[in-house]
């Protein structure tokens, strides 16, 4: 559905995007994640056609974003960033304006209209200025807007951004639902919604794309991934002991909390999983196992990792 | 044409959608108001010589309503849609450049007609309210009205560019007000630097608006004045186009 190559956008004496090549398949749903002025926006007004790019191509449902930019605009629904509207006109009038003005006939216009206004939750509003609506349906009326036209693929640059917790519930849910109809490219801020809705993560740093796969792939290649932890009723001393003679333990800490209880937590040599050594070590000892988890990491620790500025690195 | 008529309707309807439209219709009926309760005063001293339509036309009074309102309407044209960022929904949809460009001038100039209909309904209560009214030339009000949308296109036009290469509104309605200001200017020395400079200076005659809209007002349709009007605002559009278009420049 989208493939882009080699991908550089120049504003005067900055370059946004740096080269980067990705491609996305029809019916995926892909988290475009990165810090503010990593150059997801600017990637986003390429694909959407707003603008061109300096170098390097893009194409969308088969055409050149650039050459054939009227074609891929018939294909997207977009949602900028800020999610920009006329804050004077009603709901109704607004989506049949924009309706009519991708294309729709007066016909099918009214039909999308009402489909667009049931799917998106808008019925009690539809007859509201949209100025006067509470952030979370301006949200659900950009994103009605995007999908007013059945678009192909649809863009929506952080479409969470200022809501409360049960508004991007909400959102996330409507977006969830798109999946099987839309391919959809989405910024955001928020990483546990990515982790929810997304089927892939793209992350973009200082231009350029700095990690692509899933998000179970991502937690799996950072290192913490896998790690331990126990609490048990043993001494710090018989703890220590046991686990310096396990060669599969590469690290381990423990600390003695409440009562005869410790908690041990450890890193494991190539990613081995400890859980049933302990259990079985816990076992023999004739101690007291009270929990074993294995920790993972999150989204956010990948995100942290690959964005995190040189000078914090080391 | 489909997705143009969708466009103008919008354009037009975000005037009266807005308390802009009605506060810019009220101001120029004001300044009209005002403008002829002084020439019904003047006219009360003296017998006026010619009809008070071509009369109205001939004075300076009809640009103290142009020069200040045009920029009015014209300044929100693509500034307004940049400043509030609904730019990039409009132009993320399957329009074309040039459409936006012509109909955001169409509805501009087709809500500068709708705002002059107050000044008509003046004479013609003017002339009800006369003693001995001369006969009413409707032919001569609706050449008035076709000068009036001449000049009204140059000037929107213009002010259609002022707006397409700035977010600000306000400067784009300096820049507008600057020009109509300058254009009725140059209008009045237009005829002196036309003799000066021979066959040259009828460059200059494209410019006096003042002379042609007092020619419209008589009843006297100058195809020149039309070609001249109708060049000059194409000449701004395809400006304002290019302005626009610029986005999209490597």
């Amino acid at each position: 559905m989208i493939e882009v190559s080699n991908l550089t956008k120049r504003y005067a004496g900055r370059t946004a995007v740096k080269g980067i090549s990705f491609t996305v398949e029809r019916g995926e749903i892909v988290g475009f994640l990165g810090p503010n002025g990593a150059g997801k926006s600017t990637t986003m007004r390429i694909l959407s056609g707003f603008m061109p790019a300096t170098s390097g191509t893009a194409r969308v449902a088969g055409f050149d974003v650039f050459n054939e930019s009227l074609e891929v605009r018939r294909r997207i629904g977009f949602m900028p960033e800020n999610n920009p509207l006329h804050p004077e006109m009603r709901v109704r009038e607004y989506l049949k304006f924009r309706a009519r003005l991708k294309g729709l006939g007066m016909r099918r216009s009214r039909e999308r209209v009402d489909a667009v206004i049931d799917q998106c939750g808008l019925g009690d509003v539809s007859k509201r200025i949209i100025g006067q609506l509470s952030k979370g349906y301006k949200q659900r009326v950009g994103l009605a807007d995007a999908l007013v036209h059945e678009p192909e693929l649809i863009i929506l640059d952080e479409p969470t951004i200022g809501l409360d917790p049960n508004q991007i519930r909400s959102v996330r849910e409507l977006i969830k639902g798109l999946a099987s109809q839309h391919t959809v490219l989405i910024s955001t801020h928020i990483l546990p919604e990515v982790e929810l809705t997304c089927s892939r993560v793209l992350i973009m740093f200082e231009g350029q794309i700095v990690a692509a796969d899933t998000p179970d792939n991502l937690q799996r290649s950072l290192g913490e991934a896998g790690q331990i932890v126990a609490e048990i009723s043993a001494t710090p001393q018989e703890l220590n002991d046991c686990f310096a003679q396990m060669p599969e333990v590469e690290r381990y800490d423990v600390s003695a909390i409440d009562g005869s209880f410790v908690r041990c937590a450890m890193t494991p040599r190539n990613g081995f999983d400890l859980r049933s050594s302990i259990y079985h070590l816990a076992l023999e000892r004739g101690w007291v196992l009270r929990e074993l988890t294995r920790s993972r990491a999150t989204l956010e620790d990948v995100y942290v990792a690959v964005t995190k500025p040189p000078e914090e690195e080391g | 044409m489909r997705v143009m008529l969708t466009l103008i309707r919008r354009e037009l309807a975000s005037y009266f959608l807005s308390m802009t439209g009605y506060v810019i219709v009220a101001a120029a009926a004001l300044l009209m108001g005002a403008c002829l309760w002084d020439i019904i005063g003047k006219v009360l001293l003296k017998p006026m010589p010619v009809p008070l339509n071509e009369f109205f036309f001939g004075t300076w009074y009809p640009w103290l309503v142009l020069i200040p309102i045009v920029p009015l309407i014209s300044m929100r044209l693509f500034a307004l849609e940049k400043a509030t960022g609904t730019y990039e929904t409009l132009m993320t949809a399957p329009v074309r450049d040039g459409h936006v460009v012509l109909a955001k001038f169409a509805a501009s100039l087709l809500f500068y007609a709708i705002m002059w209909l107050p000044l008509f309904g003046s004479l013609l209560t003017v002339h009800h309210f006369s003693s001995h009214p001369p006969p009413l030339d409707f032919a001569v009000l609706g050449s008035t009205y076709l000068g009036l949308l001449c000049v009204g296109g140059v000037l929107l036009s213009f002010g259609c560019l002022a707006s397409a290469l700035t977010q600000s509104q306000a400067i784009a309605a300096i820049v507008s007000l600057g020009f109509n200001l300058g254009l009725f200017l140059i209008a009045g020395r237009a005829g002196d630097w036309s003799a000066k400079f021979g066959s040259l200076g009828h460059l200059f005659d494209c410019l006096a608006v003042t002379d042609q809209m007092q020619d419209f007002a008589r009843g006297i349709v100058d195809t020149r004045a039309l070609v001249s009007s109708v060049t000059l605002s194409l000449v701004f559009l395809v400006v304002a186009f290019r302005a626009v278009e610029s986005r999209r420049w490597k």
